[in-house]
């Protein structure tokens, strides 16, 4: 792995935390709430996958605490383009 | 118009899922929910994670007071004695009778009782409801020893849940391996070395004879508290708690009394509406025709429950919905390693730890499907493919879970995987092969 390419992922990482939603899989989703109890601004991001809409909350602050502590992959970071680039 | 009374019998993902649906289609109708959970409304699969201690007991409720209200959802908390669809009403075990235009039945199933002497002692658990995961949790606090009988996704969620609890754990196997008629041999090795490693000791070939009681005295377990389980093989084996999960049954009752058409769940055509025109059937009780199957299947899952009660709200507020039954599918935790199971998937083998159907279970996955195995690793991340003609038709995902959804998306969607057949087969590189396979065809 080249020094460019360690910077290109952590780039491509940190483009999709600042430009992606938490989006959810209601068919993987069985309302534990293991993510909204881990939400450090309580954002009740089980409600999100009950309605299976993304995480579209400005205070979200794709901090990925409920994507890595969901038991059952439903929550993902999707990078959402608003502008074409 | 005249305003329509809907009543569902049931509070679970199936009944709730109906009531969201009537109320979108129909914002004038009379709800009522009808059930004999006091509880309400909670994440019965959440009750695993209650156990091991990773959430409170108040964060297994995901709607609000405040939210049944504002959806105008009347709850009675009672059980329903019988049905009289001549003059369509249910009649409630605390005399009251309502009158329906529309029932949707949605009672879930409820686990299968240990026939065993001794079942009936104080520290015999089960895991059916948010009352039996109080019940395990106050035992535990108390019991040092705890022998687990049955199979699936509840006995290990039960095991679990009491190592966690610093119980030590005796987990009887009545053949050889852990889950023999979804996992295949190295999958239930995998989970029975993790839960070896975690401490609990596996009783392989053992059966229970009888659970014993407490022979009284000043500091002894009472007559009416377990003190052991005796195996067929003469073994006492001393414990304070006895946990049985060996499979639940659909809670068929009420439809069987009122004559609707049954099976081993009540049959429902593809709107969910069973063979009666005014009466609706969704969630574990509901037996629907399953394409992946090719025949009518009982699914305990919870997504299918809330969809199939989605399908079914629809439909009786006037809508025409269809149910396309998607690929079964469960994620889960065997012995801490997340396990996607979808499909069909089964090799033939047996379980002999639980009869009929268990929770987080479908019939599908037994369905032994023509196909090529193709596995990967066989250390904690794994993957094993069912590779039919054309298509995926089954996997089991274990360990590593980045590649659980483009596989879940190939079977449910029947990709053509022509193309990669033959490297599948091979299995020198099945992540990298899908891998690259999903990146163009996603």
């Amino acid at each position: 792995m080249t020094f460019k390419s360690i910077f290109q992922k952590d780039q491509t990482k940190r483009s999709v935390l600042v430009e992606g939603l938490v989006v959810p899989d209601p068919a993987r989703c069985v309302q534990c709430g293991i993510c909204s109890f881990h939400c450090p601004i309580e954002i009740d991001v089980r409600r999100h996958a009950w309605t299976g809409t993304p995480v579209n909350d400005s205070h979200c602050l794709t901090c990925g605490e409920c994507v890595a502590r969901c038991p059952r992959g439903v929550l993902r970071f999707e990078r959402i383009d608003i502008f074409e680039k | 118009m005249n305003q329509k009374t809907y009543v569902i019998v049931g509070t679970g993902a199936a009944g709730i899922g109906g009531a969201e649906a009537i109320r979108a289609h129909d914002p004038r109708g009379k709800i009522i929910l009808v059930g004999d959970e006091p509880a309400g409304f909670y994440s019965r699969p959440g009750l695993a994670y209650y156990l091991t201690g990773e959430i409170p007991e108040e964060q297994l409720f995901p709607l609000s007071q405040a939210e049944f209200k504002q959806a105008r959802f009347d709850w009675i908390t009672a059980t329903v004695l019988r049905i009289d669809r001549d003059n369509r009403k249910i009649v409630l075990d605390n005399g009251v009778v309502l009158d329906y235009d529309c029932l949707l039945l949605a009672t879930g199933a409820s686990s299968r009782k240990s026939d065993l002497q001794g079942a009936d002692l104080d520290g015999v658990v089960e895991l059916d409801n948010i009352e039996d995961a109080r019940r395990i949790l106050q035992h535990s606090r108390k019991a040092k020893r705890a022998v687990v009988l049955g199979g699936g996704i509840t006995a290990l969620e039960i095991v679990e849940g009491l190592v966690s609890r610093k119980v030590q754990v005796h987990y009887f196997l009545r053949g050889d391996r852990y889950w023999g008629n979804v996992l295949d041999e190295t999958e239930s090795k995998i989970v029975e070395h993790r839960l070896i490693e975690e401490g609990v000791r596996i009783h392989y070939n053992t059966d229970a004879e009888a659970i014993l009681p407490g022979k009284g005295g000043l500091f002894g377990r009472k007559p009416d508290q377990v003190a052991g389980v005796l195996t067929k093989d003469g073994v006492e084996i001393p414990c304070e708690i006895v946990a049985v999960a060996i499979g639940v049954v659909p809670r068929i009752e009420l439809a069987r009394d009122a004559r609707l058409e049954i099976d081993r769940g009540v049959l429902v055509d593809e709107g969910m509406l069973t063979s009666d025109p005014h009466i609706y059937a969704a969630g574990d009780i509901a037996q629907a025709y399953d394409s992946f199957a090719k025949r009518a299947v009982l699914d305990v899952l919870w997504p299918v429950a809330r969809d199939q009660g989605r399908v079914a709200g629809a439909n009786m507020a006037g809508g025409e919905a269809v149910y396309t039954k998607e690929v079964p599918l469960n994620v889960t935790r065997l012995a801490g390693l997340t396990t996607t199971i979808i499909g069909t998937v089964s090799t033939g083998g047996r379980d002999d730890d639980t009869k009929g159907i268990v929770r987080g279970d479908s019939e599908t996955w037994r369905t032994i499907p023509d196909a090529l195995v193709s596995q990967s690793g066989f250390d904690v991340n794994r993957i094993r493919l069912m590779v039919g003609e054309k298509t995926l038709l089954g996997a089991i995902v274990m360990g590593d879970q980045t590649l659980s959804s483009p596989i879940h998306r190939l079977v449910q969607d029947q990709v053509d995987i022509s193309s990669i057949k033959d490297q599948l087969v091979d299995g020198t590189d099945v992540s990298g092969v899908i891998s690259d396979f999903w990146s163009k065809v996603r």
